[in-house]
């Protein structure tokens, strides 16, 4: 974690940063995404052995197919409870800061500077920009993986219901379905197993994992340290201490740590698979 | 005259069985020893040896079993230098007893055979008379312990083409291909099944006239198998006859496939295995390669690849033994009838389903241009992504790292003041 953390005998402030139903979502949406990649690479790579060893271990084509599309079940659902989630916010609640502003997923212009001004900082040419409740990479995860799960989830029903969908839809639809459903993935569990741990988890300031994901929880020192536009923000708004809230639980930071650590596991093993069968 | 005896090589024992017309026709002098004088020294199991302790030994009681003893056959009939033999103990070398006296037309079909004419060429171990029927203890062919009977065929033939030393040791074609037989459908049937419909060696490669498969006249010459198998198989020979694959042969295209090409020549297996199912595709694959590429990249290639044959391989398709190029209206993906084709596995197929390519080349702008188009954008994409991503992870790693070896070295005092640098708090 970061060097300016207070000393011990100071009791650290912690603020909420993700809400239950956002962490129980990402949980839901990471499990599933290792049971989809873990399912479907074997197809993917056919023509590698490790690919017959993966199937055979799922118990053949026939259950990793099943396994394949209950997670895929799974994860539709996440994404339809998540977009209730902000439709709801946003009509019912009349909460616009989802759709624009600090708060908000949707990319704007600071975005762009705060994206050129890490960059400029990477290479000591700046400081370090000041970054708000949402950063630049962390919306490109969010929208990478919207993105893939309407690609993905869309052409993956039509390769599960090929007969339906040919009622309206001409076959050779299909074709590419199948060609973006396999490339989509490759992209998404490429993406997931290496930018987004790193990102997230593996880079030396967050090594070996971030557990706000799984606690919701940030101590003070490091929401001033990685987010000072946001602490600004709430404190200028006299907000910051709606935001104050209990030191993690222990029980869902070692959920957390046990999980990530599979994930990351499974995840690198993915990859290396992956490369392994790329540069065959 | 134990000792000259027992220096005598065992050709003693087959000149015994090699001449019995001879015998037959011109009655031995009255000189001529009887069976019981032969026995006297070759029927005691423990006397007739030779000095290096080999037995000459004659099992009189097997010998009056064999079909020649059951003919009352003299020795002398076959070893039959020793009718008019004067001096006793015998000479140590016989003359090879000469089947062709009684057995004319096998011994002339033998002649012309691999086996006849390898040994010709001084190979000596190609086989004789006597390594596949026996010497002293020969049987007819339908005694089920007879070596030359249907069933035991593969255990007589195996001596030489089913021992792995052998088959190094002389090249023999095809390796150990006893083996391979016994593991593959026919040899099944044979062995395990005790069938005798099923084929056994001869079936295929004829007796006494067995032949190099490279021999026109072979019975397994290319041109000559789908005869072989349509003795047993005629439909299926009828619908090959057919086919593009039988029409190539017909033409005499030597590139055209016939039955062994798919089904291998030994190791013959069940058409309704998965295994075969899955395996029989990349023969097909083989001379078809653009069409197994295109398969390979389909959700149908994939799961085959993998091992499991529950989705379409070239044949759900196509048809096996009368496949038909696409034009020809009896052929199953012909315009006409790949609708009812795509059916026998999705029910629900009409004809909108069936406009699907399951040999789609994305590599390929026609016939798909959209398809070649997404194929190239999702290359764009990943490339894009991973080189952006690739770069900006490495500057950032590269960052931490140096701030945290800063960290590591400098006094907690200049460490803080270079970490508010950093983090553009100052």
């Amino acid at each position: 974690m970061a060097s300016s953390a207070p000393p011990r005998h100071v009791a650290e402030r912690y603020y909420q940063r993700f809400d239950r139903r956002q962490r129980v979502t990402h949980v839901f949406l990471m499990m599933s995404f290792i049971g989809l990649a873990l399912t479907g690479l074997p197809l993917r790579f056919a023509d590698q052995g490790w690919a017959r060893t993966l199937a055979g271990l799922w118990g053949g084509i026939e259950s990793a197919g099943f396994i394949h599309r209950v997670c895929a079940v799974v994860m539709i659902g996440a994404f339809v409870s998540h977009v209730g989630q902000v439709l709801w916010q946003v009509y019912r609640k009349r909460d616009y800061g989802a759709l624009w502003g600090p708060t908000s997923m949707v990319p704007q212009p600071r975005d762009v500077i705060e994206m050129y001004g890490h960059m400029r900082w990477f290479v000591g040419l700046g400081p370090r920009p000041k970054f708000d409740r949402f950063t630049y990479w962390e919306k490109f995860d969010y929208w990478a993986v919207f993105w893939g799960m309407l690609i993905i989830g869309g052409s993956g029903m039509m390769l599960w219901f090929p007969e339906t969908f040919a009622l309206v839809i001409p076959g050779w639809v299909f074709n590419i379905a199948l060609l973006v459903h396999g490339e989509e993935a490759l992209l998404a569990v490429g993406f997931i197993f290496t930018i987004h741990f790193f990102n997230g988890h593996i880079r030396p300031e967050k090594f070996p994992m971030d557990l706000v994901m799984f606690t919701g929880r940030v101590p003070e020192h490091e929401l001033l340290h990685e987010r000072p536009a946001e602490y600004e923000r709430l404190a200028r708004e006299g907000r910051l201490g709606l935001y104050e809230t209990t030191p993690p639980n222990p029980r869902s930071a070692a959920f957390g740590r046990a999980l990530g650590t599979v994930a990351v596991t499974l995840g690198l093993l993915t990859v290396a698979l992956i490369v392994f069968a790329l540069l065959m | 005259m134990m000792t000259s005896l027992a220096r005598m090589p065992v050709l003693a024992g087959l000149l015994l069985w090699f001449s019995v017309a001879g015998a037959a026709q011109t009655p031995p002098a009255p000189s001529a020893p009887s069976n019981d004088d032969c026995l006297m020294c070759h029927g005691d199991k423990d006397s007739a040896v030779r000095a290096d302790k080999t037995s000459v030994h004659v099992d009189a009681e097997r010998y009056g079993a064999s079909l020649h003893g059951q003919m009352g056959l003299t020795c002398v009939a076959c070893h039959t230098d020793l009718a008019t033999a004067a001096e006793w103990p015998h000479a140590e070398k016989l003359a090879r007893p000469d089947c062709s006296t009684c057995h004319p037309e096998p011994a002339a079909h033998y002649a012309s055979s691999v086996h006849g004419q390898s040994r010709q060429a001084g190979r000596k171990v190609a086989a004789t008379c006597a390594s596949c029927h026996g010497s002293h203890d020969i049987l007819p062919s339908k005694d089920p312990d007879s070596r030359t009977y249907h069933l035991n065929l593969p255990r007589t033939c195996g001596q030489c083409h089913g021992n792995d030393a052998t088959v190094a040791a002389a090249h023999l074609p095809g390796g150990n291909v006893v083996r391979s037989f016994e593991d593959s459908i026919h040899g099944r049937a044979l062995l395990k099944g005790g069938l005798l419909v099923a084929p056994s060696c001869s079936s295929c490669h004829g007796a006494h006239d067995v032949r190099a498969k490279s021999d026109p006249a072979s019975q397994v010459a290319r041109t000559n198998v789908p005869e072989v198998c349509g003795r047993c198989h005629e439909g299926v020979k009828l619908q090959f006859a057919r086919g593009k694959h039988g029409e190539q042969l017909q033409q005499d295209n030597p590139r055209g496939p016939v039955c062994i090409d798919c089904h291998s020549a030994h190791h013959i297996q069940r058409s309704d295995m998965s295994v075969w199912q899955v395996d029989v595709v990349r023969e097909c694959g083989t001379c078809h390669q653009e069409s197994i590429a295109s398969y390979r990249d389909t959700f149908h290639g994939q799961v085959t690849a993998l091992g499991f044959a529950r989705v379409a391989t070239c044949a759900s398709c196509h048809g096996a033994h009368d496949v038909r190029p696409q034009a020809d209206p009896a052929s199953p993906v012909n315009d006409a009838n790949i609708v009812a084709t795509c059916r026998k596995c999705h029910e629900g197929a009409n004809a909108n389903f069936a406009k699907y390519n399951p040999h789609a080349n994305r590599h390929h702008r026609d016939p798909m241009p959209l398809l070649y188009y997404t194929g190239q954008f999702m290359d764009l994409l990943l490339l894009g992504v991973f080189s952006f991503f690739g770069i900006h992870t490495g500057l950032w790693f590269t960052k931490e790292l140096r701030l945290r070896r800063q960290r590591r070295r400098a006094p907690p005092a200049k460490a803080d003041k270079e970490q508010r640098d950093d983090s553009g708090a100052a």
